[in-house]
């Protein structure tokens, strides 16, 4: 075994893979949030279809793209590798616990909440990323940017199903949750811990596990509003 | 104090093992945890049973040798407490108390509430030590140690290897333990010579005796008698990435 694989097979070298691919998808999230945030704008959606078309074909989007895609796979791989793990390192339970008296509900259900998360994802790039690479998104022309995709219009459409806006509002709670625990755990990981910077982590970690989860959870709602 | 005992009996490794039910009665609230349990042990022996077999040794909270998980939580419900320092009056009269042995696929059960934690004995053995020459005793002045360094590797060797660590992961995970002992000697100035060798070897056996990976939720940390800090497992973590990064073992 080369020193690499050696590394990666040891149980610290796997969470540092867990913990670099969670940190990218958190600035990932940002990215989207922002990105999506052009929902709001009141111009019938052009905003919004531009950004699309501009995150499509520009060339350092794609390599963007690429790292996300990398990122949430080797997370879901290694994570799924390690929780197996990590179960079959206590195969007899404890008839008697009481876990809540020394940890938070979050850090010890990541795998659960990942679980959902990604049942999710499937859901989600089923429904929008699916649909712009087999290319079922109708045209829209606009008189100063010409034909664009009008992915505008498929967001409309499924924000007008009620339970479609109920699904993304729960897995926004699991997001915040897996967040909430997330966030911290990474530096933890990573070994980024100090007396100055780890309280000003765990504080920024449970606003982005609020905001953002929130700014997402807002923009469904908001669209089943309008769509009224 | 009258109090109900459901006690985890296994007669060897093989055997399926179960819950079984005292009473034991008049019991002291001055009393430490074990002290309880010798008195359930004499009542035992008066009755021709056999005693509960249990680890013990210097029942003052420094040798780690106790082990209970009580009432669902190691070392039972006080904080920074080994189970022999423990004391009655933390329970109350009347009560259920279950009494289970550390749960861990690398801490295989040998007798009733007794474990074998030779586990952690081998990852030593893999590297928490010491080996290169250091000489005789040198002038007190002669290796600068500045004094928060001095406390922080002490905070670290606290670590008695009661194995409470692992009894209260989730994931019965040894990183606390593990980064303990990679934490002392790393910060110090004979144990810097091998901590990259170190660290390397201690994970790697640590992995080999399956113990689970780190989820980073502070139940260790919680739960331990000696309050070893989560800092330790932080700077484990930078101690072995900077080890199999840079070190020359390829
Ligand atoms: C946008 C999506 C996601 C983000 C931003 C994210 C972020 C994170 C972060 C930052 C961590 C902490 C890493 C550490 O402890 O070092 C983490 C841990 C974890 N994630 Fe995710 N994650 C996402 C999706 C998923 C998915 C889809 C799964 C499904 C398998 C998953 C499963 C886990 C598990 C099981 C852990 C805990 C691993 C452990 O510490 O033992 N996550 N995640
Ligand atoms: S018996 Fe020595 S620490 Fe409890």
């Amino acid at each position: 075994m080369s020193w690499i694989t050696q590394t990666f097979s040891s149980t610290i070298g796997r969470k540092l893979l867990v913990a670099a691919s969670g940190l990218f998808l958190i600035i990932f999230l940002i990215g989207h949030v922002s990105g999506n945030f052009l929902l709001f704008k009141d111009d019938g959606g052009q905003a919004f279809n531009e950004y699309t078309q501009f995150m499509t074909t520009n060339q350092l989007v794609q390599v963007v793209r690429w790292l996300t895609y990398i990122s949430i796979l080797t997370h879901i791989i290694v994570t799924i590798i390690l929780t197996i793990h990590n179960k079959k390192a206590r195969p007899v339970g404890y008839a008697e616990a009481h876990p809540s008296a020394n940890s938070t509900w979050s850090s010890r259900n990541m795998g659960l909440l990942g679980t959902l998360i990604a049942v999710f994802l499937v859901i989600h790039l089923g429904n929008f990323w699916y649909k712009m690479k087999v290319g079922e998104v109708p045209l829209v022309t606009y008189e100063s940017e010409g034909t664009l995709r009008d992915l505008y219009s498929v967001v409309l459409f499924s924000f007008s199903n009620l339970w479609y806006v109920i699904l993304y509002v729960v897995m926004m709670i699991f997001l915040a949750l897996h967040l909430a625990h997330g966030f911290r755990s990474a530096f933890q990981t990573l070994g980024w811990r100090h007396k100055k910077y780890t309280p000003i982590i765990e504080k920024v970690g449970l606003a982005f596990a609020i905001i953002v989860p929130l700014l997402f959870a807002i923009m469904p709602v908001y669209i089943y509003i309008i769509t009224r | 104090m009258n109090l109900t005992l459901k006690v985890w009996r296994q007669k060897n490794p093989s055997d399926k093992g179960g819950f079984k039910t005292y009473k034991v009665n008049d019991i002291s609230e001055h009393m430490s945890f074990l002290e309880m349990m010798d008195v359930l042990n004499e009542q035992l022996a008066v009755a021709g049973e056999e005693p509960v077999h249990f680890d013990h040794d210097c029942r003052e909270g420094i040798c780690g040798s106790c082990s209970m998980y009580i009432n669902g939580r190691a070392h039972g419900p006080q904080k920074l407490t080994a189970t022999c320092q423990l004391h009655m009056r933390h329970f109350n009269d009347g009560e259920t108390i279950t009494i289970e042995p550390w749960r861990a696929r690398a801490f295989p059960v040998v007798k009733d509430l007794v474990v074998d934690r030779s586990a952690f004995d081998r990852i030593i053995q893999s590297g928490g030590y010491v080996s290169v020459n250091t000489g005789g005793v040198p002038d007190a002045n002669e290796i600068p140690v500045p004094k928060q360094i001095a406390d922080e590797a002490f905070s670290s060797a606290e670590c008695i290897s009661c194995g409470a660590c692992v009894a209260a992961c989730k994931n019965a995970s040894a990183m606390l333990f593990v980064s303990a002992k990679v934490s002392q000697l790393a910060l110090l100035p004979q144990g810097k010579v091998e901590r990259k060798s170190r660290v390397e070897r201690m994970v790697a056996q640590m992995d080999i005796e399956g113990f689970g990976s780190c989820t980073n939720t502070g139940a260790c940390t919680a739960e331990c008698p000696k309050g070893i800090s989560q800092e330790n497992i932080a700077r484990i973590n930078r101690e072995y990435y900077n080890a199999k990064f840079t070190s020359d073992n390829v």
